[in-house]
């Protein structure tokens, strides 16, 4: 079919996206070509619960999302190598004094959900969670992006609550810092 | 109780991932009547959770 091999290429040319998106996640790029690939192969099969949809990006994330979330709840199966689970997090401490002041008082935003209509804004958040450590990131966005519950990312991730809870306010506070040095307090 | 800044961030990440109790909340309402960098910081942590949901789900034009 004709239009099978432009719904093809029309997937193929989202690719670079849709791996940039799993990698954000997964942390891991095998894993993350897995599931893209697992998303493609979905999506093809899929074509004609696709027509007539709006857009084919927005239908085709939707697939990896489920892909993905798959991956972590396969992942999770397998025991976590002894030097990943040691790896920590950068410290917050900085931030505040010994008595646990603000050492520079974080700075007004305005009103910053104006970004969110800006590609750019995604782009800079991208960046920020890259750099985060690549547990910490995975738990975060389990928690923020995928909407787990943390008690099931403490079990994914064979961590106690109290951890769970410390890497994830690690997380926030160091993006926060981010994304206050490269995007808002520009 | 009376929180420390380091505290009350925390406490407020908290109330992200679980409820919070009657106390606590008490203690974030305190804290947040007396310091205008907390109050920035709880804004913003919920502001960073509203951008992550919307990763990927927006489309820009080009």
């Amino acid at each position: 079919m004709a239009t099978s091999d432009e719904f093809r290429k029309q997937l193929e040319a989202l690719r670079p996206y849709l791996l940039r998106y799993a990698s954000l996640q997964l942390r891991d790029a095998a894993a993350a070509e897995d599931a893209v690939q697992e998303a493609l192969v979905a999506a093809l099969a899929g074509e004609a619960s696709f027509a007539g949809r709006a857009n084919l990006r927005t239908w085709l994330t939707g697939i990896l999302k489920h892909k993905i979330v798959d991956a972590i709840r396969r992942q999770a199966r397998e025991p976590v190598a002894s030097a990943e689970a040691d790896e920590e997090v950068g410290d917050v401490d900085e931030v505040f004094t010994e008595r646990g002041h603000w050492t520079e008082r974080p700075a007004a935003w305005g009103n910053p959900d104006g970004a969110l209509e800006q590609s750019q804004f995604f782009r800079a958040l991208e960046m920020c969670l890259e750099r985060l450590p690549s547990r910490t990131a995975r738990a975060f966005m389990m928690r923020e992006h995928l909407g787990f519950e943390t008690g099931e990312i403490c079990k994914e991730l064979s961590i106690t609550p109290t951890h769970c809870w410390v890497m994830l306010y690690r997380a926030r506070m160091t993006l926060r810092e981010c994304l206050q040095q490269t995007w808002f307090g520009k | 109780m009376l929180l420390s800044c380091k505290e009350t961030t925390r406490l407020v990440s908290l109330g992200l991932d679980r409820e919070l109790a009657f106390g606590e909340r008490v203690a974030l309402r305190v804290h947040f009547a007396i310091c205008l960098g907390c109050r920035r910081a709880g804004r913003q942590m919920h502001f960073l959770r509203r951008a992550v949901r919307e990763l990927s789900g927006r489309e820009f034009p080009g």
